[in-house]
């Protein structure tokens, strides 16, 4: 775009829109995915009053989480408390800086785009530790613990199977990724196949979403680091879930599906800076589409049987894909 | 139950399977076997002296192959001084039946005192049980326990304990299993009443239905599929 | 204290040193051990089958002990049969196993049926194992949803119910209500069956087998459930003969003992053509295993007790008024969580003098704290899940 507007101007929308960008896909996979999707492959409707066939439910939900009672346990830390929703929350913001929707359209541009998307997840294992913490209640503490040693061992996983896409496209930088696919004629989920598949292994663990939602398990621990929380904050939490699928969607749709590039349609055409985000959405929805899917089709491993899965079986797994990938490269 | 040879002659039947097996515990408790009672065909029940209540266990699993524990449980053989005839005239009161002598009666194969043990064993392989019965004493009731033979008799034996205040000597752990803790009484005892019925007492049989074909409906048994 | 450093070449000064040193280490020791957190699941819980509360101690993730606490629903059954006439108690029981409906009341009539010399008519013992079988069907069909559920897989409970509603519309329609049918009486059964009974039955059959292959597709064959079910909670049969476990639980540690079979029941089981799943494992899968092909089996079974129901009346002729004469009785049937059983003490009055009632889940729950010991803390809910209770079974 040729308009050069003041920084502050530049930002206050970068913001606006930031917020828009993250939280309409949230509701819109929560909507979709976890109240029809979700009923229907469970033989029953979903949620059908409020609105037709139960569009208005999120305003329902929103309305009512804001009205509940803000309580604290006794003796939790009320710092470390209140403040996890937010650490959580924050990362997801982050995270969705570095997303390119076309070729001009992108909040921020920055030369190690993946790099600082996958440090910047991270940080939200920090968050539910002090979820965890500070809800000085056994059932939360025992989910905190699970999660950030499930959340720390798929790190590995994610970062290594990012790899062997970054070897293919000479650059950490999410457009010429992006690009590079566009160059390579393919999308890059063919030739990466076992990248993409640990990707989103790696993924629907970092969710904490079933088979890997042990520190959520609501048959033994309620629900884990979430139990003591309520009302507004346990909104935080659960729209910092789903946020955070939508955004890694879009994260590996950028990466594996080629972005907000349409086959047979020029990469540089200024037309795709405005259908750019429309075509990424849909790949987003495609991806959540998946993880949900595993989701609510699958039990759940036990915190060893993942562990294991993790260190004996993914990560040799993608460092046998990146030695793949780069004899590939050097070869060819 | 295949094996049993059964000569049905007008009303005698025999077991041989059964008195055979009341034969075996008889020789091997020797004065510790005080009765036994066979139903033909159907089940054996056996008396025997508290102190042989082990023994007899472990003569069972051992030597006869019952290695099934059925349950242990007691008996109140004191009849209800509250009554249980369902007579609505007669309300017995809170205290009950204090000016009438009521005369108790054992089942089968006996019994002497008010309170009484029994157990069930089962082989799984022959099919077939016994019930073994063992009186124990009126005032300070007490039996050994069984764990050492049958692990799973553990949970059994505390329920005889909190509800008819039977004391297993030797049992590891003998809290209340049903009762909340620091309940106060043996809630099976035939004594201890039963509060919702002295509240409100029987008000006898009041609607019975009609039996299936009775009155016009003697077609009944024609009904099609 | 002069033992300790005997063999030592020190001086005294140094022998008290040197003890003070050992002794400020223990106590950092003692004070550094750590007990274990005791966790405490239930008795409100979306994981437990009723009001039953597990005390566990962990270790990290690791159980040293943990022990179920019962009693929350205990409705003093035993006590409360002494005061109600024999049709009454059969309204009680019911709610014994309250999935199991119909099997509860079967054993209790069968005993007092036995000490009043009485026969029910071919018929009625027909349609009384049929209904059998169908508690038997819904009992498991809910086990069968439920246990993916105790390990995350929130999807097959759904269908589960859903397919349910099939077998307890029958129930309903043949009986009059869906858990609590009450239709048993001393020498027979209450009403005959609707018409159309049969052949509508008949096609909910065949969708409780759709049901059974699309959870032997989506549950057994899943990978993760393997992996959480195989070798957890292996029980060793002669382990589980010593604490009375029985039905599937047995049967999935490879003993083949079916009391359908093998025991001399008026019921019409013996006439007809099945057979009796075991598994050799013993573990959590293998029990989930043998329910599912009982479930089936137990389909067929209806189907041949449909097309074999002999006419004729569906009552003996009994008294209106029900005294059973003195006498002791037990009867003890294959239900669908394993043993049921009833002693029935008579002294020849209105009511019962003792009825001591056998509950399967009571033994199968008294495995559990041997079961429990050094397992991880999600194997409580796949075993306790595995061993399949109700809680109105345990604390009648």
């Amino acid at each position: 775009m040729a308009l050069n507007p003041p920084y502050w101007v530049d930002t206050l929308t970068k913001i606006g829109i930031g917020l828009v960008a993250v939280l309409l896909p949230t509701g819109a996979l929560v909507y979709m995915f976890l109240f029809k999707m979700m009923s229907f492959m469970q033989s029953r409707l979903g949620p059908m009053e409020t609105g037709p066939h139960g569009g208005l439910q999120l305003l329902a939900e929103f309305g009512k989480f804001l009205q509940k009672e803000d309580i604290f346990p006794s003796k939790a830390d009320r710092f470390v408390f209140a403040a996890a929703p937010f650490v959580v929350l924050v990362s997801t913001f982050l995270l969705v800086l570095v997303l390119p929707g076309g070729p001009d359209t992108h909040f921020v541009d920055l030369n190690t785009g993946i790099y600082f998307a996958l440090a910047v997840s991270s940080v939200s294992v920090i968050g539910i530790l002090m979820a965890g913490w500070g809800s000085n209640s056994k059932y939360s503490l025992l989910g905190g613990i699970r999660a950030a040693g499930q959340l720390i061992a798929y790190e590995l996983p994610l970062v290594l199977s990012v790899v062997g896409v970054v070897i293919m496209a000479e650059t950490l930088n999410l457009k010429g990724i992006v690009a590079a696919q566009a160059d390579f004629g393919l999308w890059f989920i063919i030739p990466q196949f076992i990248g993409f598949f640990i990707f989103m292994v790696a993924v629907q663990a970092e969710l904490t979403q079933p088979p890997f939602d042990m520190p959520v398990a609501e048959s033994e621990l309620v629900t884990g680091y979430l139990t003591e929380y309520s009302g507004i904050r346990f909104l935080l939490f659960f729209i910092g879930e789903f946020a955070t699928a939508a955004v890694f969607s879009a994260i590996a749709a950028t990466l594996f599906l080629g972005g907000w590039t349409i086959p047979f349609v020029d990469a540089n055409a200024e037309i795709m800076d405005y259908i750019g985000p429309l075509v990424l959405a849909a790949k987003m929805i495609f991806v959540a589409f998946l993880i949900f899917w595993f989701r609510i089709t699958y039990p759940r491993f036990r915190e060893d049987q993942l562990q294991r899965l993790a260190w004996k079986f993914l990560i040799p797994l993608s460092l046998l894909n990146i030695v793949v990938t780069a004899i590939f490269k050097v070869a060819l | 139950m295949s094996t049993t040879e059964e000569e049905v002659v007008e009303e005698v039947q025999t077991d041989a399977v059964r008195e055979a097996i009341a034969k075996a515990f008889a020789d091997e408790l020797g004065d510790g076997f005080i009765e036994q009672h066979v139903r033909p065909g159907s089940d054996l029940w056996i008396r025997i002296a508290p102190a042989s209540w082990v023994a007899a266990a472990s003569f069972a699993r051992d030597k006869l192959g019952m290695t099934w524990l059925d349950f242990v449980s007691a008996i109140d053989w004191m009849p209800s001084p509250f009554g249980r005839e369902m007579d609505a005239e007669q309300d017995w009161g809170a205290e009950g039946r204090e000016n009438e002598a009521q005369e108790m009666t054992t089942g089968l194969a006996g019994g002497d005192t008010r309170f009484q043990m029994f157990m069930r064993l089962y082989s799984t392989e022959e099919h077939i049980g016994v019930t073994i019965k063992a009186d124990v004493a009126n005032d300070s009731p007490a039996i050994d326990t069984l764990i050492p033979v049958f692990a799973g008799a553990s949970w059994h034996e505390r329920e005889v304990a909190e509800m008819f205040g039977i004391n297993i000597v030797g049992h590891p752990d003998l809290r209340v299993l049903y009762l909340p803790t620091g309940f106060e009484g043996n809630p099976l005892r035939k004594d201890y009443p039963l509060v919702s019925r002295r509240v409100k007492p029987w008000p006898g049989i009041v609607d019975v239905e009609n039996m299936p074909g009775d009155g016009d409906d003697e077609d009944e048994a024609e009904a099609t599929a | 204290m002069a033992d300790i450093t005997a063999d030592l070449d020190i001086t005294n000064e140094e022998q008290l040193r040197y003890i003070a040193g050992q002794a400020a280490d223990a106590r950092v020791n003692i004070e550094l051990e750590t007990e274990g957190m005791t966790l405490n699941i239930g008795p409100q819980h979306p994981a437990t089958h009723g009001t039953l509360r597990i005390v566990a101690r962990l270790d990290g993730e690791k159980v040293i002990e943990a022990e179920p606490i019962m009693g929350y629903m205990h409705r003093g059954y035993e006590k409360l049969t002494e005061v109600r006439t024999y049709p009454q108690v059969t309204t009680l029981i019911n709610r014994i196993d309250w999935v199991g409906s119909f099997a509860n009341e079967v054993p209790f009539i069968l005993a007092a049926e036995e000490l009043m010399d009485v026969e029910a008519p071919p018929r009625a013992q027909y349609i009384r194992t049929a209904l059998f079988e169908m508690g038997r069907i819904a009992n498991i069909m809910l086990f069968l949803g439920d246990m993916p559920v105790q390990l995350g897989g929130v999807t097959a409970i759904f269908y589960a119910f859903r397919d349910r509603e099939f077998v307890l519309n029958q129930i309903e329609s043949a009986t009059g209500g869906r858990f609590h049918p009450n239709f048993n009486r001393i020498g027979g059964v209450k009403d005959d069956l609707p018409a159309g009974w049969i052949k509508e039955t008949k096609s909910a059959m065949q969708k409780v087998r759709d049901f059974c292959d699309e959870i032997e597709d989506l549950v057994m064959g899943n990978e993760i459930f393997q992996t959480r079910c195989r070798g957890v909670g292996i029980i060793p049969p002669d382990i589980a003969m010593a604490y009375g476990l029985s039905g599937a639980n047995l049967r999935g540690s490879g003993v083949d003992w079916d009391l359908r079979r093998d025991a001399d029941s008026p019921l019409a089981w013996k006439d007809l053509d099945w057979k009796v799943w075991t598994h050799p494992d013993g573990d959590s899968f293998s029990r989930f295993w043998v329910r599912l092909q009982e479930t089936r089996e137990a389909s067929y079974m209806v189907e041949q007790l449909l097309d074999g129901l002999p006419a004729g009346p569906i009552m003996a002729k009994v008294p209106r008024i029900i005294k059973v004469p003195a006498g002791e009785s037990y009867v003890q049937t294959e239900n669908p969580l394993g043993a049921m059983g009833y002693y029935v003490i008579s002294q020849g009055e209105l009511t019962p003098f003792r009825v001591k009632i056998r509950t399967a889940s009571f033994s199968n729950m008294s495995i559990s704290p041997w079961l429990l010991e050094g397992v991880y803390v999600p194997d409580i809910a796949t075993i306790l899940a595995s061993l399949y209770f109700i809680l109105g079974d345990i604390d009648r």
